[in-house]
């Protein structure tokens, strides 16, 4: 009997079955474990399984004072580590009443888009690296560099920079910062457009991304999704918006939100990219009229907040990121709750993948962006 | 007829890719980003925070008064302090002395409260970045130095 007639013989069929997909997987950028059911290559199922670095944040911060909260944030969202900070800065001067001053805001302001262009470029060359173009990788970390040298300069630390403190900002500006940042303007210009022509108009890519994990605008908002995944959804989110903060709030900053109606994988990497035209645009804007001022308000040797509820959101690299401060007159929080973006943006994961290919999984995390430690806290 | 069409696009975007990589493929040596580590240093900025450390003068003195706010600002306790009192000869008091500034370096997330918290400045940030060692225990590190003492101007 030949092949064809035993399988006609024996009703070969298919079956379910599971497999793990991480912790220790390249493409899931940190310990994130996926459950996946899947047929032959189409998935059924996803389920994201967290846990392997919970650290316990938020009940740490409940033994610690309001400035040594800060250091904590860093390490949950690492690639928007100064938005973090700037988060839970707000929220304690919002507190306290505290009025920080212009030269404050816009310092602020500056280095949290630099955050964000850094963030986005790590996202750009990690992302052609999952999906097997590894020349991205150095493109994105050339640039990226830069930005960590301003840093360095100014900050002190590369990633975990811990300069928003309550009251303001931990040291003055470097007197080269002003300089640094203008070059990397100019520079940046010239070396965006190359992302495009590397990947944006290639075939293969534009093949692997288009029509990918499509979430619908309805799905979208009723996940909560933020930031460059409810834009290419359609949804308008950007806090910088709807609820300005620090120098948006100051000065009528000119910039666009970009928004994509397709709501797959291409449009949240078209968002991504006009983000970063954007971010230079804000910063342009901004770095020539910093305005002189204290860097520091004082506040007292030991800041107890007052009885309350506190929220403060912000818009960080991978959308909003919501502080709750529940304070009961002490000096550290009753209770402190992150509402981190990556959370609400993997817990879309499942509707976009089911019935899609598993290597399509790998370019629909990539564009999700996901952080690990933002979401498992 | 797409099928083509997109035979054709495809060569022209892999082209497109190509123009940059192989634009700095020739002028490879024009724009070098990369360090050869070892051999060339990078450039270490003055405010990078690599370890703290304790500067002492050259009587071998320091400014620290075993205060301990320090250990009390630490959010990890990574700073311990062992101290003393011990008898001044000068105006006959007893006055608090560290004996040890414990620093370990393997707790700290390099936060700045402790260096925030001291009144007197004895401890400052180190650039140092080369923080590799083969044993956990070398990486507790005794800040001042042996047989030093706090300088005489120094007030607690
Ligand atoms: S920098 Fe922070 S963690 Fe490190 S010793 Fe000082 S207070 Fe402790
Ligand atoms: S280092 Fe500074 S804060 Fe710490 S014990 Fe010495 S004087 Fe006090």
């Amino acid at each position: 009997m030949d092949y064809e007639a035993q399988i006609k013989k024996n009703q070969f069929r298919t079956e379910e079955y599971k497999i793990n997909m991480g912790p220790q997987h390249p493409a899931t950028h940190g310990v994130l474990r996926l459950n996946l059911t899947i047929d032959g290559e189409i998935i059924k199922r996803v389920e994201p399984d967290l846990g392997y670095i919970h650290r316990g944040i938020e009940k740490m911060c409940e033994y610690d004072s309001y400035p040594q909260i800060i250091h904590l944030t860093d390490r949950m969202d690492y690639l928007s580590s100064h938005n973090n900070n700037e988060a839970v800065a707000l929220a304690i001067e919002k507190a306290l009443e505290i009025e920080v001053s212009d030269r404050v805001k816009y310092i602020r302001t500056i280095v949290g888009e630099l955050t964000r262009l850094a963030s986005h470029q790590l996202w750009w060359g990690v992302m052609g690296m999952d999906l097997g173009a590894l020349t991205s990788y150095f493109y994105g970390f050339r640039d990226r560099e830069v930005i960590n040298d301003i840093f360095e300069e100014t900050c002190g630390a590369r990633l975990t920079m811990n300069y928003s403190i309550p009251g303001g900002i931990r040291y003055d500006i470097h007197k080269n910062f002003v300089q640094r940042v203008k070059d990397f303007i100019v520079h940046f210009r010239s070396k965006l457009p190359e992302y495009d022509q590397l990947l944006t108009g290639n075939i293969i890519f534009e093949k692997r991304m288009k029509g990918v994990g499509i979430l619908s605008k309805e799905d979208a908002i009723s996940y909560g999704v933020s930031g460059p995944v409810a834009r290419a959804s359609g949804v308008k989110s950007d806090i910088r918006k709807i609820k300005p903060y620090s120098a948006f709030a100051v000065q009528d900053i000119d910039f666009k939100e970009p928004i994509y109606t397709e709501g797959d994988a291409y449009s949240r990497y078209k968002v991504r990219i006009d983000e970063m035209w954007e971010s230079m645009r804000i910063i342009e804007q901004l770095v020539d009229n910093i305005p002189e001022g204290n860097i520091k308000e004082p506040t007292k040797a030991v800041i107890k907040l007052p009885k309350g509820e506190f929220y403060q959101r912000v818009e960080t690299a991978r959308g909003e990121l919501g502080v709750y401060i529940n304070s009961d007159g002490k000096k550290s929080p009753y209770r402190m709750k992150f509402r981190s973006p990556g959370f609400s943006n993997l817990s879309a994961l499942e509707d976009m993948a089911v019935g899609s290919k598993l290597g399509d999984l790998v370019a629909m995390m990539a564009t999700l962006d996901l952080v690990v430690p933002d979401i498992d806290r | 007829m797409s099928y083509f069409s997109e035979i054709y696009r495809g060569f022209k975007t892999l082209i497109n890719g190509f123009r940059v990589t192989h634009k700095y493929f020739i002028n490879a040596r024009k724009e070098i980003v990369t360090v050869q580590y070892p051999e060339e240093r990078p450039v270490i900025f003055d405010r990078f925070k690599g370890e703290v450390i304790m500067p002492h003068d050259e009587n071998n003195e320091h400014a620290c008064t075993g205060c301990q706010a320090c250990e009390i600002a630490c959010p990890n306790g990574s700073i311990e302090i062992i101290w003393d009192r011990v008898l001044n000869e000068e105006t006959g008091k007893k006055k608090k002395t560290i004996d040890k500034h414990i620093y370990h370096l393997s707790m700290c997330t390099m936060c700045s409260q402790c260096i925030e918290a001291c009144p007197t400045g004895a401890i400052i940030w180190g650039q140092e970045f080369e923080h590799s060692v083969t044993d956990r225990s070398e990486l507790t590190k005794v800040l001042n130095n042996p047989g030093s003492k706090v300088r005489a101007d120094v007030e607690d």
